[in-house]
């Protein structure tokens, strides 16, 4: 399994022809407290780019895009009920949905864990 | 992702006097109304959700000196500034304070505000986004023989919350003495200090305005309290609007009315039926039945996703109103809103729907405030 990161903030697990999307420990810490999120419908086509959840904190409300084509297959039911894992683990058990992957060639020029951390670092 | 919320700021942002002191404690710094402002801040008590709750609980201290701080004195200032506002202020008393607004003569909001008798002035507490506006307006028609003077040497703190009193007191004997909406002039460490019983969160507590030399000490001092936590912005905000209180910019601007606003008890009735102040006709008009086309509510969400400002509100297929404020509530755990309706929909308990990103929310027309007020009033 690898896992890549966007420049908006999200990470991609991919593990065969599944990739399990979330945001990163950097992006919920921007949020702050995390109340609502709305994942994709099951079966959903996603272009890459294409508006996939929203996640709203007690601030402000931020889209979620797909940051790699493909079809939805689970939205993470769990946010429903508490959104707040989006900011207590947002790594593992508040990741929002998983795709079949539409394009593996998409996951090019995505960054590793090491360059993700220096991206952040500057900004 | 991408915030759906940017501000963009004409003149680079001043700072604040706390501004290091701010960042001292991990806050995290946006520009508010022309200056760096914390919005919420790092740590184990820190974030907009834990200073909320802070605030309600025990006491939180938010630095406002953004807001303007300006005096008004003369023999004819009383007289003068009943003019300008819709309030009494000659029959003000010394050390009491009152809510009113700096209107345009067609009756739009420029600015709403806390007046105090202090004695030797009127002082006058503007919103800090408007405060150049407004001393133009004081200056434009405030006769030669007043003084305006601007404060803007002074900072702002509000300690907010059920232990706000006992916190204070520990440090500036008396205060605990007044009662909501009045002040006086305290001592800190040997230095002045002008203290008022208000604020803007629906909590017991205080505003101090002190010399900008000297708030870093009043700082250190209230938060070596174990009652009392900094708090920002986002905090600020959302306690706000679960006591229903509005919001200059965004629930009240110069496009609303004070009837429609539900702020008519800023009109006094006196000065209704004598007038000789700006907006005063217009006002009339709109206190007549049938004088408001939309009026400010209250509205409470089914469901967690939260409604924000802009967000159009609906009964049926018909637009009847737009959101003015919106966000979640954390002391009730669901989401609030403030907007305008059309008037026949802002009876209590009314069913409408909000459009939040081409979905519709449920929402219901709930009495203001959300979550009751804990002032210390007088004989209370």
């Amino acid at each position: 399994m690898a896992r890549y990161f966007t420049e908006e903030h999200e990470w991609i697990e991919v593990d065969g022809e599944t990739a399990t999307i979330g945001i990163t420990d950097y992006a919920q810490e921007q949020l702050g407290d995390v109340v609502f999120v709305e994942v994709p419908q099951t079966g959903a086509d996603l272009a890459k780019g294409a508006e996939a959840a929203v996640v709203e904190s007690v601030k402000a409300a931020s889209d979620v895009y797909a940051p790699i084509s493909g079809t939805v297959l689970e939205g993470n039911a769990a946010l429903e009920a508490d959104p707040e894992l989006v900011n207590t683990s947002p790594d593992d058990e508040g990741w929002f949905f998983k795709l079949t992957i539409g394009d593996h060639d998409e996951l090019e020029g995505l960054m590793n864990a090491k360059a993700y951390k220096a991206f952040c670092d500057s900004l | 992702m991408s915030d759906n919320e940017t501000e963009f700021e004409e003149q680079p942002p001043e700072a604040l006097p706390l501004d290091a002191w701010h960042r001292e404690r991990g806050a995290r710094m946006v520009p508010f109304a022309g200056y760096e402002m914390p919005i919420q801040y790092a740590g184990e008590h820190g974030g907009i959700v834990a200073e909320h709750n802070w605030t309600r609980e025990s006491a939180s201290l938010f630095d406002v000196s953004h807001m303007g701080q300006l005096s008004v004195s003369g023999e004819k200032a009383a007289h003068e500034l009943e003019k300008l506002l819709p309030s009494g202020v000659a029959n003000l008393p010394e050390g009491k304070m009152r809510y009113s607004l700096l209107l345009t003569e067609a009756g739009g909001i420029i600015d709403d505000l806390i007046v105090t008798n202090t004695g030797p002035h009127y002082a006058l507490v503007v919103n800090g986004a408007c405060k150049w506006d407004d001393i133009a307006h004081l200056r434009e028609h405030l006769d030669d023989d007043v003084t305006l003077t601007h404060f803007d040497d002074f900072a702002l703190l509000a300690l907010q919350g059920p232990k706000a009193a006992e916190a204070l007191e520990a440090i500036v004997p008396g205060v605990s003495e007044l009662t909501f909406m009045t002040a006086g002039l305290f001592q800190f460490d040997g230095q002045h200090i002008w203290v008022s019983r208000a604020g803007y969160t629906g909590e017991d507590g205080f505003e101090i305005s002190v010399h900008q030399n000297y708030a870093r000490a009043l700082a250190d001092a209230l938060v070596a309290d174990d009652r009392v936590h900094p708090a920002g912005l986002g905090a600020r905000d959302s306690l706000r609007l679960e006591a229903g209180l509005p919001l200059y910019g965004h629930d009240l601007t110069l496009d609303t009315d004070p009837v429609s606003a539900g702020l008519s008890f800023a009109l006094s009735k006196k000065r209704r039926e004598v007038g000789g102040y700006f907006g005063h006709s217009a006002c009339l008009m709109r206190l007549e039945e049938g004088g408001c086309t939309q009026r400010r509510v209250g509205l409470t969400l089914e469901g967690r996703q939260p409604g924000r400002e802009g967000a159009q509100v609906f009964s049926g297929d018909k637009q009847v109103g737009t959101l003015t404020s919106g966000g979640f509530s954390p002391t009730l755990g669901h989401p609030i809103a403030m907007g305008y309706v059309d008037a026949e929909f802002a009876g209590e308990g009314t069913s409408l729907e909000i459009d939040v990103r081409g979905k519709r929310l449920p929402a219901k027309v709930a009495p203001l405030p959300f979550v009751p007020h804990r002032y210390m009033r007088k004989g209370a």
